[in-house]
């Protein structure tokens, strides 16, 4: 007897909503197991990173406020890796597009008035785009992996926010430590709930997740991005532009990373500091990858690793959990969606062998075939794509 | 001296990352498997007393690590991207964890592999006074571009990157080539990992690499997927990596180390523009099926 | 109406609990909460002050209930560390690094009934006080050191980044060599990072191959130490003893000991007499110490250091007492003058000597 994948005729809707839960479920388990082997009460870490920010509405403000930035990043990434557009620069362009909404705020620190931060904020867009155009150009004229060039942007862009720190953006009255001076109160992002931290960019970033949902399933144009990613010669046919395509989903991804950063900095840093780089457009990544590229799956995604951060530092102080553990711990978590995201196009079935002297692929003539067919364009999100849009 | 320091673990952890990029697959966790191999290779030589142990565990960690890659991307097909990026968080966290007992110890670290009138000599020492890694990373590059070009091995695993399905068509087995080229890869990080524990600074402290896996990673971009320029890349990195503390410390004040930092990435984006330009850039261009899943298990 | 409620109507249906005006009641031990900028595995910064920490709760036993978050951005990653501290029933919390500065201040405002110490920086409240270290005494010991050991008059120095804490470690450093070897100079490289081994490494073979026969430090691993160790040059440990990492290299080391603070004001607050104090403590309180000297100094060398640590101690000595010039050679502070401390919170020019 053993277990074999069978490929599905098409996507799971069930495997698609269950195996993320799947994932989590997975996740749980392992991390009980391995915590307990490290010499720690497993059920009360889990407890504590899983359970603890959600029990507790004091908690609520952090998850809301952590989760926002990466939300507003993996949706931008999102509508990219649904057209096969591999944007994984977005850290850079967040973070030059918080440099320049921080320069709009250095040139304005002695004025007032409502229009300061409308225009940090519209800095801070028109930043992460820009740093987004440069592998939407060189990918476009002279096709350039994308994957690459953005990659690489980021650490010029950590280079860029380390040099005006430390040189010319440092505060005057800071003694000497690199960073800029505090944001003044026209050039801060105001809270929402009064006497909570829920800064504006919380409602954006779920405001944001519904225009996205809207576009891309009741608009040509998320019909362009979808189709291109599945069928490109199709696409080509139906007159859509690859070229175009790629424009888009770049601008729109470091455009949504340049938004999340300029709000970050005007929102809970009122400052720019060399530490402001904290790999959100990384881990939105995973978010994106989390949440299926599906807007509302990514605004759950973003709560889920949250709460794990939160969680995380919750585990710290009531179970001495090194931070570490947190951060494998959601690796793992990862690992186990990306495993079992591959029962949305496969079914799972247990054989019972008959005859074994006879070579596999005679004995299973169509798995050979259903996987020749199988590859279809270039990820493995496809299929379910399809479903999604459905 | 600096410079041969600078260069060698990333390139070491770069031929790995060649070989995997060239049978079309990219492998974005190498910073994580670099600190598995950097916290094994100093927890094993710390508790067996010897580094070439050390050695050899470093190697089987970062293979170790890069098999669950391999599993979920090649196996399992899942997004290569993806599963890079976790496996780096999984290892900053793994290697932080079996670290903690180890903050705060030493070891003597790699032997010289020649005599000590040699190495130790002042002329002597400039070909003889390295560590025995550095030696081997220049066997392994020969090695790598010896089997990359020369080998019967090393052409089919090329056929594999530039298109599996035509490979895979007629015979060859394209995931096996992958999980083989994959595990390299990886043995190869532990290994560049293992030289800043074991040689650079023999001790272990929470990410010991410092980010110098991403490094590595524009390395190949930069040497457009060849071993020999990835040799002249490495020297070249290394050199922009020190050049400035040399210059500090020789009392030279240049540009602001930040755009000297920034130099290896904006070069390896012009690299890359000008091997896509030039008219013979399919030929040094990226592999074809980088990054891209395949699936055949028949 | 304020600017800040503007949006206050439109989204109160979020209707998030305030969060002013609630800390868990406790009876049992004094929880007291600790966060950390780096990880306690980082054997720098981070590393002493959990020491510290530890030594507190063996101090104090079942009386009080250490709590700490290791890895915390400076940013608004702190201010939600802090401020759960602060709701999880910590009284009294240790903020260790400058970078939290803000959100310390911040969430203090929130928290009126717990105490707050912030390391290193200069903002106070009526529930937040500030600490900090006279490392710069540490250094003179070093300088001294360094001046009688050094063949070549020409010392390397690692520095991290050039903030006012690290400018006067260098400068009281190369004034104490100075007054053992008038010629001395101190070559600075900097990696622009706490904690960047190999870069430390390298930068600290840099500094050897120019000459410089004795490395100093200011940043967090043992590296340059251990680079000095390979190179057979003399260098100096930072935060703790780390003769195992080159035990021919190190002279001795200049140790962070927050143990003795961190006891003196958890006992303030079990006390009830805890009041937010501006604490810059040194070699007399024993806040920097000064790690055995390696056997390898001569017996005049440990004299004249041991000298030099009894009369910061006493007062005696001031390490940056006149007449000092700096780099262009003007004089900043005449013979028989120190200067002050508000002076030397803001220090930013180099003294004659200093190559940066």
């Amino acid at each position: 007897m053993r277990l074999r994948l069978e490929p599905r005729r098409e996507a799971s809707r069930a495997m698609l909503y269950g195996t993320p839960v799947l994932a989590v479920a997975l996740t749980v388990l392992a991390g009980i197991l391995i915590f307990s082997l490290m010499g720690y009460d497993g059920l009360a870490a889990i407890y504590q990173i899983f359970v603890a920010p959600i029990a507790d509405p004091y908690r609520w403000q952090d998850l809301f406020v952590k989760a926002a930035p990466l939300i507003t990043i993996a949706l931008g990434l999102a509508i990219g890796f649904r057209a096969n557009v591999w944007n994984i620069g977005a850290e850079g362009q967040y973070i030059v597009g918080a440099l320049a909404g921080t320069g709009v705020a250095l040139a304005t620190w002695d004025m007032e008035g409502y229009w300061i931060l409308p225009a940090m904020v519209a800095a801070g867009i028109l930043g992460g785009l820009l740093w987004a155009a440069i592998p939407a150009f060189l990918k476009t004229r002279f096709n350039v992996n994308e994957i690459l060039t953005s990659l690489m942007l980021t650490y010029v862009a950590v280079q860029l926010l380390y040099y005006l720190m430390r040189g010319p953006w440092r505060d005057p009255e800071g003694y000497g430590f690199p960073q800029t001076r505090l944001f003044s109160e026209w050039q801060t992002l105001p809270t929402v709930v009064q006497g909570t931290l829920v800064h504006l960019g919380v409602p954006v970033a779920f405001f944001l997740a519904i225009a996205v949902w809207i576009v891309l399933s009741r608009t040509v144009t998320g019909f362009q991005v979808r189709i291109v990613g599945l069928a490109p010669q199709a696409a080509r046919y139906g007159g859509f532009s690859a070229r175009g395509t790629v424009w888009l989903t770049l601008l729109t991804s470091g455009a949504f990373a340049g938004l999340a950063g300029i709000f970050e900095a005007a929102g809970p840093f009122q400052q720019m500091t060399p530490q402001f780089s904290v790999n959100y457009g990384f881990t939105a990544i995973i978010v994106a990858f989390l949440g299926r590229l599906h807007p509302l799956g990514i605004v759950l995604a973003g709560m889920v690793l949250a709460v794990s951060y939160v969680g995380g530092e919750n585990a710290q102080t009531a179970l001495g959990l090194p931070y570490a553990a947190t951060g494998m711990f959601q690796a793992m978590m990862l690992f186990f969606l990306l495993a079992v995201d591959i029962l949305v196009r496969y079914r799972l079935r247990v054989v019972v062998p008959a005859d074994l002297s006879r070579p596999a692929e005679a004995r299973h003539p169509h798995i050979r075939q259903a996987d020749e067919g199988s590859r279809t364009s270039s990820t493995p999100l496809d299929k379910q794509r399809e479903s999604l849009s459905a | 001296m600096t410079l041969v320091g600078a260069a060698t673990p990333i390139l070491l952890a770069a031929l790995g990352e060649l070989v995997v990029e060239k049978s079309g697959v990219l492998n974005l966790g190498l910073e994580g498997m670099m600190l598995i191999g950097a916290v094994t290779a100093f927890g094993v030589t710390f508790t067996t007393g010897s580094a070439s142990l050390g050695l050899v565990a470093a190697m089987a960690a970062g293979a170790a690590a890069s098999m669950i890659f391999a599993f979920l991307t090649l196996t399992l097909t899942a997004n290569q991207v993806a599963t890079g990026l976790a496996l780096t968080i999984f290892g900053i966290g793994l290697s932080s964890l079996i670290g903690q007992n180890f903050v705060g110890r030493t070891v003597s670290g790699l032997e010289h592999i020649f005599p000590a009138a040699l190495a130790d000599d002042p002329i002597g020492r400039v070909v003889f006074g390295y560590s025995p890694l550095v030696y081997l990373s220049l066997v392994m590059t020969a090695f790598v571009a010896w089997f990359l070009t020369r080998s019967r091995a090393g052409l089919i695993l090329r056929a594999i990157g530039e298109s599996d399905e035509a490979a895979h068509s007629i015979g060859y087995s394209v995931i096996r080539v992958r999980y083989l080229a994959v595990a390299f890869g990886g043995a190869m990080a532990g290994l560049g990992g293992a030289y800043y524990s074991l040689v650079m600074t023999p001790m272990w402290a929470d990410r010991l690499t410092a980010g110098r896996g991403w490094i590595a990673l524009a390395l190949v971009v930069f040497a457009s997927w060849r071993p020999l320029r990835l040799l002249g890349g490495a020297y070249l990195f290394g050199a922009v990596m020190t050049l400035e503390l040399h210059a500090k410390a020789a009392g030279i004040n240049i540009v602001p180390p930040e755009f000297l930092a920034m130099l290896p990435y904006l070069a390896t984006i012009v690299v890359l523009t000008l091997i896509s330009i030039a008219p013979s850039g399919r030929r040094n261009a990226a592999p074809a099926c980088l990054g891209k899943p395949f699936r055949a298990t028949g | 109406m304020n600017r800040r409620q503007i949006l206050v109507g439109s989204a109160a249906t979020l209707a998030l609990p305030a969060l002013i005006g609630r800390a868990a009641a406790q009876d049992g031990p004094l929880n007291v909460g600790f966060v950390y900028v780096g990880p306690i595995g980082d054997y720098g910064w981070s590393h002493a002050h959990d020491e510290a920490r530890k030594k507190a709760q063996e101090h104090f036993g079942d009386k009080i209930k250490t709590n700490y978050v290791e890895n915390v951005a400076e940013g608004p990653d702190a201010e939600r560390v802090i401020r759960q501290l602060a709701q999880q029933g910590n009284k009294l919390i240790f903020t260790t690094s400058f970078g939290f500065m803000n959100s310390t201040i911040k969430v203090a405002k929130q928290f009126p009934d717990v105490h707050f110490e912030h390391a290193t920086g200069y903002k106070t409240a009526d529930n937040v006080g500030i600490y900090n270290a006279r490392f710069y005494e540490g250094r003179a010991v070093i300088g001294t050191i360094a001046g009688m050991m050094s063949k070549s008059g020409k010392a390397g120095y690692v520095g991290s980044v050039p903030i006012p804490e690290v400018v006067r470690g260098i400068n009281a450093f190369t004034l104490a060599a100075q007054k053992v070897n008038p010629d001395f100079t101190t070559q600075v490289v900097w990696v622009n990072s706490w904690y960047d081994p190999a870069k430390e490494a390298d930068a600290a073979k840099a500094l050897i191959d120019q000459g410089c026969d004795i490395i100093s430090q200011h940043t967090d691993s043992p590296a340059p130490l251990q680079a000095a160790e390979q190179r057979g040059v003399y260098a100096f440990g930072q935060a703790s003893n780390m003769i195992d990492f080159a035990p021919k290299a190190h002279l001795t080391a200049i140790t962070d000991n927050w143990g003795p603070y961190y006891i003196d004001q958890i006992q303030k607050q079990l006390d009830g007499e805890w009041e937010p104090g501006n604490i810059w403590w040194g070699i007399e309180k024993g806040l920097v110490g000064i790690a055995p000297y390696n056997d390898i100094m001569p017996a005049d060398v440990k004299e004249a250091a041991d000298k030099v640590k009894n009369g910061i101690a006493s007062g005696e000595i001031h390490p940056f007492s006149g007449p000092i010039t700096d780099q262009s050679g003007e004089v900043k502070v005449p013979e028989g003058d120190t200067i002050p401390d508000e002076q030397l919170l803001g220090l930013d020019w180099y003294v004659k000597g200093v190559q940066s």
